[in-house]
């Protein structure tokens, strides 16, 4: 979505209102999924299985409705420049309505486990506290930065599909620690289910595309969508033509992972896996190179082979360190 | 009388086999699509622990590796290892467009290729990803070869 936003803001196409409600409706879902997955995950790596398996079944629910609506389970290809492949008939908007009425339960239940059950807060409450100011500081997004007291949320913030006409509240703790990260995200569940019925509700009628140009005028956009870990940017570059000259892309987890060498000083060394947990680390999106710059130092690129040799040399100056 | 106590022993010990597939999972550079799919199926609705298919934590403890995701640069040595740190007898499948043949990193300049450029596959798993009934298809098809059964080969034959 991301992308088909940012081409279609450089072309200067705007997708039509059903179009727009559609990609609002299915990034509703895709949250609603990839949080129910995480709950899973993290109650997994805090040694609460049973927790993981109930999230996992009911998390079937809506990948069942995804399927129907385009046929995948994962990789839903909803998005075309200028519009959207699938439209949400009568029969569709019933069984996600359906998935909904299921989850919603489910989800009550899971948040009074996340913020009551004893166990588990044992494992959560007070572990990998951020400050307001550390989040601040290290440039948290999305739903670690919420946990700890700032309203960020792009959606809100700066709204893009049809966002503008679909609300979502920002939901926001302060407490900052494990037991904030998941409260914060099962309460935004909610949110996502009153906004995927909203969104149903009032599907504007209409098409599905608009014309999109063959080429693409020369231009750069930058474009933000709140994913369900927090904030994606893409970068588009075009020359014109029929190919982008550039994307750049920088994920959520990339902004989030650094933050956990900060969390985890003073903490029990079991608690590691699941502070990592609680950012919502998407390893494969983090293959990228972050370029630092110094002011003042000037700033080192490093070509493959140059940053082997310097792995290689560190751990050797640092075996003798030990050794000595 | 050795032999045949042997042979009653090999028999004994496929049976066990059959019924407690463990499996490794390795991501050699797969972007967790086929990950979270592979997770799925374990999980209540498709639910393989029923046929004793569990997932170890350890490759010495582990009868079948699944590996999704090209083989990167990285991750070849490690891939390599893991596998030769599994006792004999040892099955690989391959999970995913990407396992098969490299799928969307086909020819990246950071990938060398499918999974079987590296080990010997006895089970391919197409997808992107691969849904879990296919994967249980899958262990399915993997199960027969370790039966000794004919495994059926290209075009699905009507059951």
């Amino acid at each position: 979505m991301t992308y088909a936003l940012a081409v279609e803001a450089l072309a200067g196409v705007e997708a039509p209102p059903r179009a727009q409600a559609i990609r609002t409706l299915v990034a509703e879902m895709e949250r609603v999924h990839s949080h129910l997955l995480w709950l899973g995950v993290t109650a997994h790596e805090a040694g609460f299985d049973t927790l993981f398996m109930y999230s996992w079944r009911d998390r079937e629910a809506i990948l069942d409705a995804l399927e129907a609506l385009c046929g995948n389970r994962v990789n839903y290809s909803v998005n075309v420049l200028g519009g959207v492949k699938f439209d949400v008939t009568d029969e569709i908007a019933a069984s996600i309505h359906q998935a909904i009425d299921i989850l919603h339960p489910r989800t009550v239940h899971y948040l009074n486990v996340v913020t009551h059950d004893a166990a588990f807060l044992q494992r959560t409450r007070g572990v990998g506290i951020s400050t307001p100011q550390q989040a601040e500081l290290l440039g948290l997004i999305g739903p670690p930065a919420r946990a700890a007291g700032l309203r960020r949320d792009v959606r809100a913030d700066a709204p893009y599909a049809a966002y503008a006409a679909y609300v979502p509240q920002v939901i926001t703790t302060t407490a900052g620690d494990l037991a904030a990260r998941c409260e914060v995200r099962v309460r935004e569940l909610f949110e996502s289910y009153r906004l995927i019925r909203e969104v149903l509700n009032t599907l504007p009628q209409g098409e599905l595309t608009t014309r999109m140009k063959r080429n693409v005028p020369p231009g750069e956009v930058i474009q933000r969508v709140e994913a369900p870990r927090g904030e994606a940017l893409y970068f588009v570059r075009s020359k014109g033509g029929e190919t982008p000259d550039r994307v750049k892309i920088r994920t959520p987890t990339l902004c989030n992972i650094a933050s956990v060498a900060v969390m985890a000083v003073g903490a029990q060394l079991a608690d590691v896996p699941l502070l990592l947990a609680g950012v919502d680390p998407c390893f494969s999106c983090n293959d990228r190179t972050v370029r630092v710059r110094q002011a003042g130092a000037g700033d080192q690129l490093l070509r493959w082979g140059q940053l082997r040799q310097y792995g290689i040399d560190f751990y050797a100056q640092k075996r003798t360190a030990t050794h000595a | 009388m050795q032999n045949l106590i042997l042979n009653a022993l090999e028999k004994a010990k496929t049976w066990a086999r059959l019924n407690s597939p463990w499996v490794l999972h390795y991501n050699s550079g797969s972007c967790n699509g086929c990950d979270i799919e592979l997770l799925a199926t374990i999980t209540p609705r498709y639910d393989v622990e029923r046929f004793g298919v569990k997932l170890a934590g350890s490759p010495r403890h582990a009868d079948v590796l699944i590996a999704t995701g090209p083989v990167t640069r990285q991750s070849r040595d490690r891939l390599l290892r893991i596998y030769q740190q599994m006792p004999e007898p040892r099955y690989v499948m391959a999970l995913g467009a990407c396992a098969l043949g490299g799928g969307v990193f086909h020819n990246c300049y950071n990938t060398l290729g499918g999974i079987d450029a590296f080990l010997p596959v006895d089970v391919y798993v197409p997808g992107c990803p691969p849904r879990p009934e296919a994967i249980i298809n899958g262990v399915v098809l993997l199960l027969q070869k370790l039966k000794g059964e004919a495994v059926p080969h290209g075009e699905p034959q009507p059951a």
